[in-house]
């Protein structure tokens, strides 16, 4: 199975990664070399195979409801590009 | 000195032989002197290892050390460390400071172990060479033209080189196993959920294992006392209780039947390689083992499988880099749309973009069933074939990979290539059972480690499996001669 | 054209833990911005979700409330975009497998009709941060201390086919969740929120139209508006001959109006998969008959009872467990008073006039329910009649003492002794000869209208304090000499 440019722009798209139409041209045959590695799994026939998330297969384990953790908010903020008033601050949105 | 064991420096230490802090000078001295060419260390941290270090000694005086106090070790830079830089490999993080420890790192420094720094990796794990990392690629001590392994190239390369003691690793689909093959040192993964991913900077949440890298199987023994263990900040931890990875090392392996999958000796081996694997397999005979053929029929399957679940979680995972609360934002964006794909486009290499789009691809809508769907069902099926053989045999042993360390930028032209070469590795991780890669010998100067694949939470069995095995044979005792006189 | 509007309505109801869905961090109100935040809530690199106890019993509560099947084994997805207040790029939600299923609630109309509506499921999420776009230096502030709040978002099947049942049907979604105690209800603060998906389509035919989505309604009146303003722009559109465009649109209260919001995700592909650090929730049927057992009465079990051991009227009944707080207030007064009949009418009159003139819940009254069975066992034993206790009630209310203390400090004890009421008459028939003479020639007829007359004069006389129970007969007797 192959791709075309259209198909790696809108997957792009959705991961939000701004490519180059080099970019585009590079990453439509790497992206095809990897969905042809993995086309062999279609000739398996997995008809009646429960799907495994989990090696272990165990189940959620559940916490008290309590609360735990005290307002750590200056160290929280450090990392950020840009903040004010104990806010993160991001391009205008408009909605 | 640098060639110690945990045990002996631990003695040693005891003994006031030597200082932690003396010890911690002699490794961040040979740091300074050796890792320019090797480049194995992203951060290395003086001040703090030496503040632990003195810290340490204070320690042992009072009499209440554990093995680890005062022992020299190297984080992979993907465990979050509180104040000290976490880059994953990633330009995306070249100025992340964690607020907070993960779990394996707060366990190893409650122990006593001294961290001397954070080690290069495969920019967010996603490698087998070391070469998709950030910070540039990391050498390997045996020959610094070839690729150490990745993705935990980092810490294989320090140890081998005696740059750390021991030091931690990640495992997705091979990256403890296949660097410490490529490297000459001892590395185990164990089963998924016995060591905590709180605070380990998630590639693929469903096979994420951290593990412990060292020059022996005691010394990743004397690592997992440390490191393994119920974490009630993990979901997926499991609260089965920890063996005494120490108190069987010496156990005999009289009566171990050891299953050799055919699927593990087929085409893609090097012929030299297949050589010394057997030849290590003869050693447990010796030792009282009974060999057995075996077959785990889905074995190829592993690949396709594992390169639609590890991208598709990975994702998912990657999102949170988006230029707002922490990492790479970009100059001036024009508007969000413009942050988010300028920030994560600049901050992202090649491979991770790669394959945050095959994932993206996998779990977008009409593919979903034919991809991720589909991966998780094969997954079962491999997980079965494990479980099935783990009934009739108690180990299961064959090479970690094709070949020994392959040279530098000759892979990375052909990434699939290079995917293919995982062949060995992936499927553990797809059914969750715990791994060592062993040192077993050499092939034209390069060495190959022996794999040995047990059933769940069987960490403490192999454990004792390689240490008989190296309690018999020297090849984990080798070091590299670096150039320039300066030696590992 | 004759148009029949099909509405699903989908509610975000914010449970009232202490602690967020996935975290230790404390959940609040109005908490300075990102003061109740962890590792978690952020997102942080390393950092991941362990699940709320708490959240996962009050789901399953709901779960009984709508007599639904409970999801044995329920199983969190990642629902994938990106948007600023949604730290991890995902939420965390329920696809496939939610921990409720299939269940229904009859709702009862004003006009007395009662229409069952449809849950499809109800199932856990968690919630994102806000947006805050007033201007920081030309930007927009994110604040995540509501990221991973914990939401039961409740899906109906479109089986609404009008504002009026829709708005009944929130109610009672209301009344249910604040009956379990699992949300506080409050709608101004975003505890509730409402997303309305609606459609028209010519009377009598089958498929549904094609609908859009008003997001975010928080208030009763203003989803009772928000449909009326939606269902007059779309035929608007559809009898122009136009198409309706599947979108989301806001509304705006101010102008009374729904707007097309600018898309979130322009191609909308969530990319949902279980999430691989959260693992499937299983439930023992112990745990979940457990739960069951120790359900609290719900509204509609309180109003059957009601009327059953009140003999309340099917109105009187639903009005007084219509809240919790309601029909608590209601059964304390009347466990002092022990009169279903007096306390109904007093909750229902006095008390809800006070309350609404001040605009108070009844949790906030000033006068206990306690405080009010006493005043009310005084208008039962007639030490005062209804008008006084009104007088009485709006000093209590003031804050003025209970009951008792207030008539006796203002002397308003109701006269009821027969020889000092005769007195008064007495008093009042020597003053007003004349109307007596002219009360005895009349006949029976022009008698009954003319006794108001004396009593108004015996009242006046007493203050208002003579019974006029006792005063009806005893001026009856006097006047006939």
């Amino acid at each position: 199975m192959s791709i075309d440019k259209q198909d790696v722009q809108k997957i792009a798209h959705l991961a939000r990664l701004a490519l180059t139409e080099d970019d585009v041209d590079q990453y439509q045959h790497s992206l095809s070399s990897v969905l042809a590695l993995v086309e062999q799994m279609q000739s398996v026939d997995t008809d009646g195979v429960e799907p495994l998330s989990n090696p272990l297969e165990m189940t959620q384990r559940l916490r008290e409801d309590i609360v735990t953790e005290e307002n750590r908010r200056d160290a929280f903020l450090a990392n950020a590009p840009k903040t004010d008033a104990g806010l993160f601050l991001v391009p205008q949105v408009i909605e | 000195m640098f060639k110690q064991s945990i045990s002996t420096l631990a003695q040693q230490l005891r003994n006031k032989e030597v200082s932690s802090v003396e010890l911690t000078r002699l490794f961040l001295d040979r740091i300074q002197q050796i890792d320019p060419q090797l480049n194995s260390f992203i951060t290395v941290s003086d001040e703090l290892a030496l503040q632990q270090a003195k810290a340490a000694d204070e320690r042992i005086a009072s009499g209440n050390a554990t093995s680890l106090t005062g022992i020299p070790i190297a984080h992979k830079d993907l465990f979050c460390t509180e104040g000290t830089l976490t880059t994953c490999g990633s330009k995306m993080l070249n100025n992340f400071i964690p607020p907070y420890e993960s779990t394996v790192t707060s366990r190893i420094q409650q122990a006593g172990g001294v961290m001397l720094g954070k080690t290069n990796l495969d920019e967010f794990a996603m490698g087998s060479s070391n070469e998709n990392s950030y910070y540039g690629a990391v050498k390997n001590p045996w020959n610094l033209d070839k690729v150490p392994g990745g993705s935990s190239g980092g810490s294989a390369a320090a140890i081998a080189a005696g740059l750390a003691v021991a030091a931690t690793g990640t495992d997705t689909g091979g990256s403890i196993r296949q660097p410490a093959s490529f490297c000459g040192i001892t590395g185990l993964k164990p089963t998924y959920g016995r060591v905590s991913r709180f605070g380990m900077i998630a590639y693929a949440s469903s096979l994420d294992q951290g593990g412990p890298m060292a020059k022996s199987a005691e010394d990743c023994a004397h690592m997992m006392q440390a490191m393994a263990g119920f974490d009630d900040k993990d979901s997926t931890s499991s609260d089965t209780l920890n063996d005494d990875y120490l108190a069987n090392l010496n156990a005999p392996l009289t009566g171990l039947t050891i299953g050799l999958p055919k699927e593990y000796f087929g085409d893609g081996l090097d012929a030299n390689v297949a050589k010394t694997i057997t030849t290590a397999v003869k050693e447990f005979e010796k030792l009282g083992a009974t060999i057995k053929d075996i077959s785990l029929p889905n074995l190829q399957l592993s690949i396709p499988a594992y390169y639609v679940i590890a991208p598709s979680e990975a994702s998912s995972n990657l999102s949170r880099f988006d230029g707002v609360r922490f990492g790479h934002r970009c100059e001036d964006p024009k508007d969000l749309i413009d942050m988010y794909t300028r920030s994560r486009a600049e901050g992202f290499g090649t491979e991770v973009q790669k394959r945050i789009m095959v994932g993206t691809y996998a779990l977008s809508e009409g593919y979903y069933d034919a991809y991720y769907l589909k991966a998780q069902k094969i997954r079962r099926l491999i997980k079965e074939d494990f479980v099935n053989a783990l009934k009739d045999v108690d180990v299961i042993m064959g090479p970690v990979a094709p070949t020994t360390a392959f040279g530098l930028g000759s892979k990375t032209s052909d990434p699939v290539a290079m995917y293919l070469e995982d062949i060995y590795t992936l499927s553990v991780n797809l059914a969750g059972i715990p791994a060592m890669s062993v040192p077993a010998g050499f092939v034209d100067g390069m060495p190959v480690g022996l794999q040995i694949m047990g059933n769940y939470f069987a960490e403490a069995k192999l454990l004792n499996i390689a240490h008989q095995y190296q309690q018999q044979t020297d090849w984990h005792l080798q070091t590299p001669t670096l150039p320039e006189g300066a030696q590992a | 054209m004759n148009w029949e509007v099909v509405i699903g309505l989908e509610i975000h109801t914010q449970l009232s833990t202490k602690s967020k869905l996935f975290s230790g961090a404390a959940v609040g109100f109005g908490a300075k911005p990102n003061t109740q935040t962890t590792l978690v809530d952020l997102g942080m690199p390393g950092a991941l979700p362990v699940f709320n106890k708490e959240a996962l019993r009050m789901a399953v509560m709901f779960g009984h409330a709508i007599n639904a099947e409970i999801g044995m084994t329920s199983v969190f997805a990642r629902k994938n975009y990106f948007y600023p207040d949604l730290p991890k790029g995902y939420q965390t939600s329920q696809m496939d497998h939610p921990i409720v299923g299939k269940g229904y609630l009859d709702v009862t109309l004003d006009d007395g009709t009662t229409s069952r509506v449809g849950i499809t499921r109800a199932h856990l999420e968690e919630d994102a941060g806000k947006s805050l776009h007033e201007d920081y230096q030309g930007m927009t502030g994110i604040d995540l201390n509501r990221s991973s709040t914990p939401l039961l978002e409740i899906v109906s099947e479109p089986d609404i086919r009008s504002a009026k049942e829709a708005v009944a049907y929130v109610k009672m979604i209301h009344s249910i969740v604040t009956y379990l105690g699992i949300c506080d209800g409050n709608m101004a603060e975003g505890s509730m929120r409402c997303d309305i998906n609606l459609s028209l389509r010519p009377k009598g035919q089958q498929e549904y139209g094609t609908r859009t989505e008003i997001k975010n309604v928080n208030s009763f009146r203003f989803i009772e508006k928000a449909i009326y303003t939606e269902i007059e722009r779309q035929a608007d559109i559809l009898e122009d001959g136009g198409r309706i465009i599947q979108e989301t649109r806001l509304y705006d209260p101010e102008k009374n109006e729904t707007r097309s919001m600018r898309s979130k995700e322009d191609a909308n592909d969530y990319r949902y998969f279980p999430c691989p650090d959260l693992l499937p929730v299983v439930l023992t049927q112990e745990y979940v008959d457990d739960i069951k057992a120790s359900l609290p009465e719900l509204p509609s079990q309180k109003a059957a009872r009601f009327q059953s051991d009140f003999s309340l009227s099917e109105y009187d009944a639903s009005v007084l467990s219509s809240s919790r707080a309601m029909a608590d207030y209601f059964e304390t007064a009347y466990g002092v008073v022990k009169d279903a009949k007096l306390t109904a009418n007093w909750v229902m009159g006095e008390l809800s006039k006070l309350l609404n003139q001040d605009q108070l819940d009844v949790e906030n009254s000033p006068v206990t329910a306690n405080a009010f069975g006493e005043l009310l066992v005084r208008v039962k034993d007639n030490t005062i009649n209804g008008k006084t206790a009104k007088d009485v009630l709006q000093a209590m209310w003031q804050g003025e003492g209970s009951a008792d203390d207030i008539i006796e400090a203002k002397g308003l004890k109701q006269v009821t002794d027969t020889g000092a009421i005769e007195a008064m008459i007495q008093s009042i028939l020597d003053a007003n000869a004349a109307q007596v003479e002219q009360y005895r020639a009349s006949d029976e007829d022009k008698q009954k209208k003319m006794i108001g007359f004396f009593v108004g004069q015996v009242m006046k006389a007493s203050k208002g304090k003579a019974n006029p129970g006792m005063v009806n007969p005893i001026l009856a007797r006097m006047l006939k000499g």
